[in-house]
């Protein structure tokens, strides 16, 4: 992380504490205050207060090094698998603190999916790469339900009817955006609120990316979609909402449309126009 | 055109000083590649020099000239009660049998030292030979019987051409008298009169060489003739055998533990750097540690393989810790993200994904562990395991030496008998280690995944 602590200092014109514009109260799916991440002694995310509303997707863009992916893996704590990494703040979901230590991170994953930049199926069969969640988590007790789970959850991503013959081939055969897909079918077949997108579609093909953001439209009537993003032009065709995150800082966040076309802050004007980033 | 247009190269000084000098880096280049091919020569040229000296001297022990010889097994003299008790067949007396068999093919040779190098042509253990196929077998007591005795060794090494009958022999061969006797009758290993007696044999087509049985399935003997490694391979089967059962899983676990459950602080760097040490620490020493704890202080038995498995579990340890971490190291974390991020807890994550795909590297490790093992001699003396054994072992508990160790006894030995086999044995263990090392060449390739 190219994060620079003195850069709060410099004037950008915003408030160390940010806050993205307040949705309703009954729509809010994750509520994040006052939220700061550390790496060791460096400060990569400068308490970001924001919320994330239920079944829409949020994107969230800047410029590379500016910590939204930080932000997002903070959402569902796959940075405690990083020793130097500190969290403080408050990160609710459903209103209960996913920090608190009575939460347990398993089920906490469980309830808030993730699909990371890189395709990474588990170099083991399509079909047991669906499988392997409902499977660890007790979901199904017949071999029957978990195959109509890994039926429904391919389907779902779109998958099932490019692999349904071959669903013991290794998954690490498919196509990128088909591993990718495979990837989201994984994501859901355990049946999370909230999905987690680091960055889905940056080593994919224009075709392959058309169908994932397409898939990632009919998945927000079901699920919570959270998004980083560097297209802007995705974020525009994907989200309903967006938040722009500069040096650690939450810059700016609202609807989308407002955000794109009327943003109030220059420095988000600068980056959506392409002056810097 | 482009005379004219373009500068004349030699008015470029800067040109002109990299020509030099890339004329300087080709041979630079020319001169490291050379460097290469000759100490790839040497190596290889020793390396044929090796297996040739191996393979020269140690391919005659494949084989051993047999007489033979129509053995009358009277009841009265092997089961005189009748009842076929195999422990009275066990310590019956075969050798006047043989001896017997012996006089009928020289009738001539009756007097006290003329029977005396008639009885000497045959190994001194044919007696077992026989006992063998009659505990096999008790339905022979009473039968005349045609066996093939192994033939005393200096009789089999003049055969094989690897003692000069011409220095201390008299003439075996279609030759006869006329090649003097360079050493005086009492240092000759074999007398006139044995001599005769061979060619008697030879000329009558009784001896025959044939493939060499008892140098697989014998322990050690004094007898060269019928000296086997079956014992000492078996003994190298136990040791190994506790080894494995021992050094792979605290290996792994140690591996797993540190890489991925240890947290990272001074302790876990010292005990680190401590593995690394430990895998430098010379064999022996292992030896010396294993003598004071093992025999010492638990009083385990001396010469056993169970102690050897320990000792040599102490001393491959440090490889597979090694070469597991190192297999660990190399699984992508993006696998881990994957299982961390569907819920997997992080017992799920190691046991489901990341050891299957560090199995193949761990796998490697052991087996060159186990190769490093299989060759080890020095650690294994220390705890006795260089006694002259000569029954096949039963199980890790019972005395026993290993093949290392064995060839080291061979190598020790005067007769030309043991010098072949010494070689032999060599052949033997290195053709083990070729085919562990393949396996874990194998292993690699079959298990090699990209992601």
């Amino acid at each position: 992380m190219n994060v620079q602590t003195k850069d709060s200092e410099q004037d950008h014109g915003y408030p160390d504490t940010t806050v993205g514009k307040p949705i309703l109260e009954s729509d809010i799916k994750v509520a994040a205050r006052d939220v700061s991440v550390f790496y060791g002694e460096k400060q990569a995310i400068k308490s970001v207060s924001l919320d994330v509303a239920a079944n829409e997707v949020t994107a969230f863009i800047g410029p590379s090094g500016c910590g939204k992916s930080t932000f997002l893996r903070a959402l569902n704590r796959m940075n405690d698998t990083i020793d130097i990494c500190r969290v403080t703040g408050d990160i609710r979901l459903d209103g209960e603190d996913v920090y608190d230590r009575k939460v347990d991170v398993v089920q906490l994953r469980a309830r808030v999916g993730m699909v990371f930049q890189k395709p990474n199926p588990f170099p083991k069969s399509i079909f047991e790469n669906v499988a392997y969640g409902p499977r660890i988590h007790g979901l199904v007790s017949h071999k029957s339900e978990l195959e109509e789970i890994v039926h429904s959850s391919l389907e779902r991503a779109g998958l099932l009817n490019e692999v349904k013959d071959r669903l013991d081939t290794p998954g690490t055969g498919l196509s990128g955006g088909q591993q990718q897909r495979l990837c989201i079918a994984r994501a859901i077949a355990v049946s999370p609120e909230v999905i987690l997108m680091d960055e889905p579609c940056s080593a994919l093909d224009p075709i392959a990316t058309a169908k994932i953001e397409e898939l990632i439209d009919e998945l927000r009537a079901n699920y919570t979609i959270v998004i980083v993003t560097h297209s802007m032009q995705q974020a525009a065709r994907v989200s309903q909402r967006t938040a722009f995150f500069h040096l650690g800082n939450l810059v700016e966040m609202g609807d989308t449309e407002t955000i794109f076309t009327n943003p109030e802050h220059r420095l988000t004007q600068g980056y959506i126009t392409g002056r810097f980033g | 055109m482009t005379d004219q247009t373009a500068p004349p190269t030699q008015t470029n000084p800067a040109m002109d000083r990299m020509k030099a000098s890339l004329a300087r880096r080709y041979a630079a280049e020319k001169r490291f590649q050379s460097y290469g091919i000759i100490a790839i020569i040497l190596a290889l040229s020793m390396l044929v020099t090796l297996f040739a000296t191996i393979i020269g001297t140690g391919y005659t022990a494949f084989v051993q000239h047999t007489v033979h010889l129509d053995v009358t097994l009277f009841p009265q003299d092997i089961d005189p009660e009748g009842n076929r008790d195999p422990e009275v067949l066990a310590r019956a007396d075969y050798q006047s049998a043989v001896n017997d068999a012996l006089y009928s093919l020289f009738p001539e040779a009756t007097g006290r030292s003329a029977r005396r190098d008639v009885r000497a042509l045959v190994s001194s253990g044919a007696n077992f030979v026989i006992r063998d196929m009659v505990l096999d077998n008790p339905e022979l007591v009473g039968q005349r019987v045609s066996v093939r005795v192994p033939l005393a060794t200096e009789f089999d090494q003049v055969l094989k051409g690897n003692i000069d009958p011409a220095v201390d022999l008299g003439v075996i061969r279609e030759r006869s008298t006329d090649i003097p006797w360079t050493l005086p009758p009492g240092e000759r290993l074999i007398s006139e009169g044995q001599a005769d007696y061979m060619q008697q044999l030879v000329r009558q087509g009784e001896i025959d060489a044939s493939f060499n049985r008892w140098f697989f399935t014998n322990g050690d003997s004094r007898q060269p003739e019928l000296a086997g490694i079956w014992g000492a391979a078996v003994g190298s089967f136990f040791t190994l055998l506790v080894t494995l059962s021992l050094s792979f899983p605290i290996g792994v676990a140690a591996a797993v533990y540190l890489e991925e459950f240890a947290p990272k602080n001074r302790w876990t760097d010292i005990i680190e750097v401590n593995i690394n040490n430990l895998a430098a620490v010379p064999s022996i020493v292992f030896g010396l540690l294993g003598l004071a704890v093992f025999l010492q202080f638990f009083g385990m038995p001396r010469s056993a393989p169970v102690v050897g498995g320990l000792v040599l579990t102490l001393m491959t340890l440090p490889t597979i810790i090694i070469a597991s971490r190192a297999a660990l190291k190399s699984v992508p974390p993006s696998i881990r993200e994957a299982a961390l991020g569907v819920g997997a807890s992080k017992l799920q994550c190691i046991f489901h994904h990341v050891l299957p795909l560090a199995m193949p590297g761990m796998l490697t490790g052991t087996i060159i562990g186990m190769a490093q093992a299989l060759g080890e001699t020095a650690p294994l003396l220390m705890i006795g395991m260089v006694a002259f054994v000569v029954d096949i072992p039963g199980s890790p508990m019972d005395p026993s030496t290993v093949l290392p160790v064995q060839i080291y006894l061979w190598s020790d030995s005067p007769e030309r008998g043991f010098t072949e086999r010494t070689s032999a044995a060599i052949m033997c263990l290195l053709g083990f280690l070729i085919f562990m090392n393949a396996a874990a060449v194998l292993l690699r390739k079959r298990f090699e995944r990209k992601w």
